[in-house]
């Protein structure tokens, strides 16, 4: 196993080392013991319960014994459509045990998980955290076989491809240009803290995590703010199903990842960065380690960067433990100061009262990436990308029944159907933007610009680096109930609205999916998504139910077979048979 | 930092009136000053930042909707809190906490003195318009002195935040997350409180989750919390006028108890004087009190007391259906289930071998549980009426009074206007 990253700010709280403590004892005794949580509860000084807490809220911590291999099959849409199915039960076989359980010998745990960020190369697995891609049945009897005689998943692993499938035409690519260390971060530190802030704002570079926030108003936000010392964070945690844009930036490009933020730090006069790493990813970590010692070497990171004094900068990374709504900037805090990844309130904003209470900006691993890029080529140059109002280009995460999956980088402004073009999309019906809490959209539209011009995305649509493509004999309902059971579980259960209403709504499209809704239920739903996300608390419950009412618009042939009258005033699908079946087994 | 409470006045507007409020101030405090009656459950004044989990408070602040907890009073502020979208939204939210919890009124030691019910009053919840989940939630009854009890808790996290231990350590903490999320004590800690830590605890608590053994909340009836008016000036609209008393056509009526206990039918002979003119003008068809056993005509309306438990039931409430123009279910048995829908977090295997098989009253191997072709079969659970046939109309209460029932079916069956006063819907 590759072991978490133990490096710590000496200021930073002991309490804020959980979850690291909890990984590792993780992987000492294959599960959390009691005994480890009551000694942790001692060394911390705080009650066992919380510690419970803590421990329950994250999927890849176990408090029942796990086994010497820990397999972690995705269960996204992409490896449903790809074989998932195949792959489950030839793994159950070869192992000998059940999901969700472990196998007699205690050698293999089965597991589901929801997307790893692999979605170029399903069937993909994570055993021992390692990542196993493009399964078939008889690789999986392959890698049981290995496994079985004692070969380690780190030897015989893959190394995921990074399947940079389009850049933009004319050398117009930013993320992947020809990079040298250092070079964008010395063009910004000739420049004051406040110019580098007027470059970004003139970029109008906004969150590509998916929000689009205006990237420069929370770096002037935090510049201004007195308190110190001052966190830049980088959201690593790409959770939402379907992207993998970040995986193929921190393995092809970390270093321009950690120049941006070493950038920010110097904008906004922030002495510690720190990368939040989703567990998925734990096998990036090595690589990401070195790129960081490499940085202090060339004096890149730590005191008095490139000769000035007055900046000093150290990065460090902070591994999550698999939980989605962690990607939520505010969850994410709490996550990393080992807590619960609920997200906060927003009567302080993170730039107020962030890590540790302390002024603090959270950006997604593009924005930084290109923040970087941009400083070395110029802003002029990165302008000249993409289109007015909508400069430069994105990545976006390609995948399903497409010729050939993988990263495209494009100039905002291509259409869908351009895109479908390059990609060799087959037969394409359905497709969904920025993953389940996007949008989703019919060939209908496939003339409309992928740009970030369009707040209300009227004309031009927003993309958040996920782009999952259907085909026609993919059947709706199956995808909506894959995207609901997701939000179901990974819903934080803090806000009424989204713990309660994930399951209740969930419930009617099941209803819906079993042929008894009828127009009534289509109009409820309709009322009780709106009540969602309108009430809840962060984006999760807010954007949870968006796609299943896109859909019931923009594929309103398919539901309306769906649907059915109601029958006489009788639920004709009540069936006693079913009703009375626990009872019949004491019939005499 | 407690709420920036600067003295400064400033006006905001709520709902389209102008009013002055110290600039700072929490919104929910600043509306109740100002006599506009804003729901919340989970806020406590003294938190910095407010919880913000129930989101009962949802108000349009400036066109967005917030919770009105997470809203600090700003000059020029407008506000809307009863717009017909918001005063709907607000109730969803907290059907929301009675469709998720296993909330049974009479059998809890904090009815009357319940925040969670009381809102359910002042809100005018009738029935759910969510189905109820039966989730099997836990119950630890481990330590010493306290009881948490999950069936009755709505997450409001107000004892996560406020109930610590003399060595500054929380008691309570959430565990599991999405629809498993729950509320977890500590026993080691819980041992720690000192009698009035722990009284305290559970007073903090909204609903009846948190019990401290031998404190009950009992206090008689006129001297609960929320035995007192409503929080709301003027509740609903006051009864109109008795209407015209020209003669009205006769009308049949049938009436049932499935799996109920009779209590609603108890409370519609229950109409003292009144009887005399409901002989007037109705007539009983297929119903206990007549002891007509089968449809021989048309019905104009069927009254439902209970649920469904058994095939009989079902059988019985098709029957309803078919030969009756409407169907109303009465109580809140017939509406979702009621006390016997308790069992419905429990396999039915298990309530059977707990009754028949392992009953301390049983001598060893002798107990058997009745199978017969006579008798009704079990259901796997409790349905409630409206999961069978279609239901026109619900009466809530257990039982509603009978008052109430009588105004209801008046309206239903000749159009007379009516409406429902604050006490006469508490039913606890």
């Amino acid at each position: 196993m590759i072991s978490p990253s133990t490096t710590f700010f000496r200021h930073e709280p002991r309490r804020n080392q959980l979850v690291n403590e909890l990984w590792k004892a993780q992987q000492r005794d294959g599960h959390i013991t009691e005994q480890t949580m009551e000694a942790l509860s001692r060394d911390l000084d705080i009650s066992l319960i919380e510690i419970q807490g803590v421990v329950s809220f994250y999927h890849f911590f176990h408090t029942r014994p796990t086994a010497r291999h820990v397999i972690y099959l995705n269960n996204s849409i992409i490896s449903k459509i790809k074989g998932y199915e195949r792959i489950r039960e030839a793994l159950e076989r070869e192992t000998g045990s059940r999901f969700n359980t472990k196998d007699r010998t205690d050698t293999f745990a089965l597991f589901e998980t929801p997307c790893i960020g692999l979605s170029d190369q399903e069937p993909a697995a994570l055993i021992d955290f390692h990542p196993f891609t493009n399964l078939n049945v008889m690789k999986v009897r392959e890698i049981i076989a290995a496994l079985k005689d004692g070969k380690e998943a780190a030897d015989i692993c893959d190394q995921p491809a990074d399947h940079i499938r389009y850049l933009p035409p004319n050398n117009h690519t930013i993320f992947f240009r020809p990079y040298t260390a250092g070079e964008g971060l010395g063009r910004a530190m000739v420049l004051s803290p406040g110019e580098v802030i007027k470059i970004v704002k003139t970029s109008e570079l906004s969150g590509r995590g998916g929000a689009f926030y205006p990237t420069w108003i929370k770096w002037d936000g935090c510049r201004k703010q007195k308190a110190t010392p001052k966190y830049v964070v980088c959201n690593a945690d790409e959770g939402e199903p379907g992207t993998f844009k970040d995986r193929v930036l921190l393995d092809r490009e970390p270093g321009s990842v950690l120049e941006g933020m070493i950038i920010a730090g110097y904008a906004i006069g922030a002495k510690y960065g720190i990368i939040y790493l989703r567990a998925e990813y734990r096998w990036l970590l090595r690589k990401l380690e070195a790129t960081i010692q490499q940085f202090y070497d060339q004096g890149l990171l730590g005191r008095a960067i490139r000769g000035n004094p007055d900046f000093d900068f150290d990065i460090r990374i902070q591994l999550g433990a698999g939980s989605y709504v962690c990607g939520e900037e505010t969850a994410l805090l709490e996550s990393m100061e080992g807590k619960r990844g609920e997200p906060r309130t927003k009567w302080y904003f993170p730039v107020e009262r962030g890590y540790l209470q302390k002024p603090t900006i959270i950006n997604n691993v593009e924005t930084f990436a290109a923040v970087a890029r941009m400083m070395e080529m110029g802003i002029n140059n990165y302008l000249n990308r993409g289109i007015p109002g909508s400069p430069g280009t994105k990545l976006i995460s390609l995948s399903g029944d497409v010729r050939k999956p993988g990263i495209y980088e494009i100039e905002w402004g291509m259409t869908i159907a351009e895109l479908l073009g390059h990609a060799g999309a087959e037969d394409p019906a359905y497709i969904q933007l920025s993953g389940p809490s996007g949008e989703c959209v019919s060939m209908n539209q496939k003339h409309r610009r992928i740009s970030m011009r369009d707040l209300l995305s009227t004309q031009d649509i927003r993309c958040g680096g996920s782009f999952m493509v259907l085909n026609r004999h993919r059947d709706i309902m199956t995808i909506l109930l894959n995207f609901s059971e997701f939000f179901l579980k990974e819903s934080c259960g803090i806000c009424t609205p989204c713990r309660a209403g994930n399951y209740i709504i969930h419930k009617k499209l099941q209803k819906m999916a079993n042929g008894l809704a009828t127009q009534a239920d289509v109009e409820e739903m309709r009322q009780w998504c709106h009540i969602m996300k309108e009430t809840s608390r962060c984006g999760l419950g807010k954007t949870a139910y968006n796609t299943p009412l896109m859909a019931i618009n923009e594929f309103s042939d398919y539901f309306s077979e769906k649907l059915e009258g109601a029958g006489n005033g009788m639920n004709l699908k009540f069936n006693m048979d079913e009703a009375i079946s626990d009872y019949e087994k004491y019939k005499v | 930092m407690k709420n920036t409470r600067s003295e400064k006045r400033v006006t905001i507007t709520i709902d389209g009136k102008p009013y002055q409020a110290a600039e700072g101030r929490n919104l929910v405090d600043a509306a109740k000053e100002a006599g506009v009656f804003i729901p919340s459950l989970c806020y406590f004044k003294h938190l910095d930042p407010p919880l913000g989990t129930c989101r009962a408070c949802t108000c349009k602040v400036n066109g967005r909707n917030v919770p009105a907890c997470m809203q600090r009073v700003e000059e020029g502020m407008a506000v809307e809190v009863n717009t017909p979208e918001l005063i709907d939204i607000r109730k969803a939210l907290v059907e929301m906490m009675f469709a998720e919890g296993n909330h049974f009124c009479p059998s809890c030691v904090k009815s009357g003195n319940c925040d969670l019910q009381h809102m359910g009053y002042e809100l005018g919840i009738t029935h759910m318009r969510f189905p109820h989940l039966f989730r099997d939630r836990h119950t630890d009854y481990q330590s010493r002195r306290m009881v948490l009890e999950n069936n009755r808790c709505i997450k409001c996290r107000r004892c996560v935040e406020e109930v610590f231990t003399d060595q500054g350590k929380r008691v309570f903490m959430y565990q599991n997350r999405g629809i498993e999320t729950l509320v977890g004590i500590d026993h080691e800690q819980e041992a720690l409180l000192t009698e009035a830590q722990a009284e305290a605890a559970m007073n903090l608590c909204p609903t009846g989750a948190i019990v401290v053994r031998g404190k009950r909340v009992a206090k008689p009836f006129g001297l609960r919390s929320f035995d007192q008016q409503s929080e709301q000036e003027d509740y609903g609209i006051r009864w109109s006028a008795n209407g015209d008393r020209s003669p009205r056509e006769k009308k049949m009526v049938a009436t049932v108890s499935l799996a109920g206990c009779f209590g609603c039918h108890m409370s519609l002979l229950d109409i003292d004087e009144e009887i005399l003119d409901l002989v007037d003008l109705v007539e009983f068809h297929k119903s206990p009190l007549t002891d007509i056993k089968r449809f021989t005509q048309r019905c104009d309306l069927g009254i439902v007391e209970g649920g469904c438990c058994n095939t009989e039931n079902i059988e019985t409430l098709r029957e309803f259906r078919e030969n009756c123009d409407i169907l109303v279910a009465v109580g809140e048995c017939a509406i979702w289930g009621g006390l016997p829908a308790m069992r419905n977090t429990i396999p039915l295997g298990e309530c059977l071998e707990e009754a028949f098989i392992n009953a301390q009253t049983n001598d060893e191997g002798e107990g058997r549980v009745p199978y017969h072709e006579d008798l009704p079969k079990l259901l796997n659970r409790v349905y409630a009426c409206n999961e069978i046939v279609k239901i026109d109309y619900l009466i809530p209460g257990c039982p509603p009074s009978a008052s109430h029932l009588w105004k209801v079916i008046r309206n239903i069956l000749w159009g007379e206007e009516f409406s429902v006063l604050y006490h006469e819907f508490k039913y606890d």
